[in-house]
């Protein structure tokens, strides 16, 4: 690069990263806002919502601002950006969307609920995910909702027994206090932390054996997570214990550590591990723009003229090779995009092989009676 | 001075006498039991080797992380690229497709993307990567750029050219003294096209 060229480049770079960071705060403002709205209008202008969850609704606040900074940069990367488009524009395509509702039904149970692919992986790690997945979903589809007011319970009029929800204010059931939905609907917490802790305790268990995992595993990305759905669900049985066992002892205290350990994981919630549950359905539109590969063109390789991928992968990797600068093209024509892997492999052994021909070349022709092979010792 | 901090990989295609010996001991590095993720592959070429076996080379700025839509894959401080985070990786192939020396393998099963780490398990605390240890030919050697250059004729060199892209790996490749770099172009790519006496054709589907 000229050095003439260098200050017009690096501007461009900052001008881009700006451009990037008030993007992403903007689109961070608009998920928090677009959350305290939803606080609001489904509280019934607050009217259920219980103001001694404050410190937890601005946790969530700021966690939806996090998520929609973080998730607005990761779009802003090319590839990400071209696959996400890609990948939606394939599954909303008019003539398919039905067929693609049906599959998208299918992979939501196998990879969502069912988690299979995690299975195949071991299933021990696919024992202990589900556990922690599964536990922390059914703990958020209940406090969510109930510190953010959009759900609430109210005893019937003239019967403390009966006790009625409501969702955004609206009444949806009714059941006795002496029947098995309300023992499920009063210990759900208790149910999922105990789903929690049990992942919890298979993950720490394979990850203090498995000579593999304990090698690249780092404390901040795998091990903290862990320690922190531990905290919360240890501390939210605690509460129960309290309450149940030891006569609300601590009750206070307890609640407090409790709602402290929440916060932090919710605070943490953008920025690490967790991040990967808002990254990883985008698995599901990979899945659609693979099987419209499957049905189009392929790629032939310029060195073998075997098919490898799909022509719309091949031509879109292009793309991004371009925005990210990776430039393929070769100088005597064509494209190294073009070049299937198993040729480029070939191809380096042979480069490889080139250069102790040059020179075996060189020698012979110096020397006659030398070979054209390196005298391995 | 650790030892084990000056210790590199090495590789010099035209040492393999395709014995396959690498292919069985990288399944049993603990970072990914079970799966060989190294590429053995087999050429014909009147008067060369005709097998050629291919590590992760290590890209200091790996196309394979550049590409990824997830930002799965990851370097370690101390320069090796490793197999796609779990979490994250979609399983797009985007990694498989763009790599230069057509290193990451999909694993459809799986539905992720796996790779040569240098057995990381093993390299972190100072031991040789599995196929290093077992190569009985010296194709693939763990050791330090002293020892390499004093018992080799040619040098170790690690950068290459593929069009227009330039690209440094971590990894070394023997070639003769007077190189600086290895280039890849279509002339040489086209002029090994395969025939029908290319090894690798007959041995398809094997």
């Amino acid at each position: 690069m000229k050095s003439a060229e260098r200050p017009n480049s690096v501007l461009k770079v900052s001008m881009a990263n700006r451009r990037d960071l008030v993007h992403a705060t903007l689109w961070g403002l608009g998920v928090a806002t677009a959350l305290l709205v939803a606080i609001f209008v489904g509280s019934n202008s607050l009217k259920h919502y219980d103001a001694a969850l404050v410190p937890y609704t601005g946790a969530c606040v700021f966690s939806a601002f996090g998520i929609g900074y973080r998730f607005a940069m990761w779009l802003r990367r090319p590839p990400t950006r071209k696959y996400w488009f890609r990948g939606w524009g394939i599954f909303f395509r008019p003539s398919k969307l039905a067929r693609n509702v049906v599959r998208l039904a299918q992979v939501f149970f196998s990879d969502f609920f069912a988690q299979r692919f995690i299975e195949k992986r071991s299933p021990a790690r696919w024992a202990a995910h589900w556990l922690i997945a599964w536990g922390c979903i059914l703990a958020a589809a209940v406090t969510f909702p109930l510190s953010f007011g959009w759900v609430h319970f109210e005893n019937a009029p003239g019967n403390q027994e009966i006790y009625r929800a409501f969702v955004f204010g609206q009444h949806v059931s009714t059941f006795h206090l002496g029947t098995i939905t309300a023992a499920l609907t009063f210990n759900i917490l208790d149910i999922s932390a105990v789903m929690v802790l049990m992942g919890v305790a298979l993950a720490l268990f394979r990850r203090a054996r498995d000579r593999g995992a304990i090698s690249v595993q780092q404390f901040a990305q795998d091990m903290m997570p862990l320690l922190m759905l531990f905290a919360i669900s240890i501390t939210g049985l605690f509460l129960t214990a309290s309450t149940y066992l030891l006569h609300g002892l601590n009750y206070g205290f307890l609640s407090m550590l409790h709602a402290v350990t929440v916060i932090f994981t919710l605070l943490y919630l953008p920025f690490g591990k967790f991040f990967h549950v808002f990254q990883r359905p985008a698995q599901i539109g990979v899945q659609f723009y693979k099987e419209e590969g499957a049905r189009t063109e392929q790629a032939v390789c310029l060195r073998c003229g075997a098919p490898f991928a799909s022509r719309m992968h091949i031509e879109d990797l292009k793309d991004v090779e371009n925005s990210l600068g990776i430039h393929y093209q070769l100088p005597g024509g064509g494209h190294y995009q073009d070049v299937c892997p198993v040729c480029r492999r070939k191809s380096l052994a042979v480069a490889q092989d080139e250069k102790w021909r040059e020179q075996g070349t060189r020698a012979a022709a110096s020397q006659p009676a030398g070979g054209i092979w390196p005298n391995h010792q | 001075m650790n030892g084990a901090e000056t210790m590199e990989f090495f590789i010099d295609h035209s040492r393999c006498i395709g014995c396959k010996a690498c292919v069985q001991a990288c399944e049993e590095c603990d970072t990914h039991r079970g799966v060989s993720l190294i590429h053995l592959e087999t050429i014909m070429r009147p008067d060369s080797v005709q097998t050629a076996p291919q590590v992760c080379m290590h890209c200091e700025d790996p196309i394979c992380a550049q590409v990824c839509p997830a930002d799965a894959i990851k370097k370690t401080p101390d320069g090796v690229v490793q197999s796609s985070l779990k979490p994250r990786c979609i399983g797009c192939s985007n990694c498989v497709l763009a790599c230069p020396f057509g290193v990451p393998k999909y694993k459809a099963e799986i539905n992720q993307m796996m790779k040569c780490d240098m057995c990381y398990d093993r390299t972190s605390v100072g031991k040789r990567p599995m196929c290093a240890t077992v190569c009985p030919s010296g194709a693939l050697t763990f050791t330090t750029r002293e020892n390499i250059e004093r018992t080799r004729q040619g040098m170790a060199i690690r950068d290459w050219q593929f069009g227009g892209e330039t690209v440094r790996t971590k990894v070394n490749v023997l070639v003769p003294r007077n190189v600086q770099k290895i280039t890849v172009t279509i002339e040489q790519i086209e002029a090994t096209s395969t025939n029908e006496y290319d090894v690798a054709n007959l041995l398809l589907g094997d």
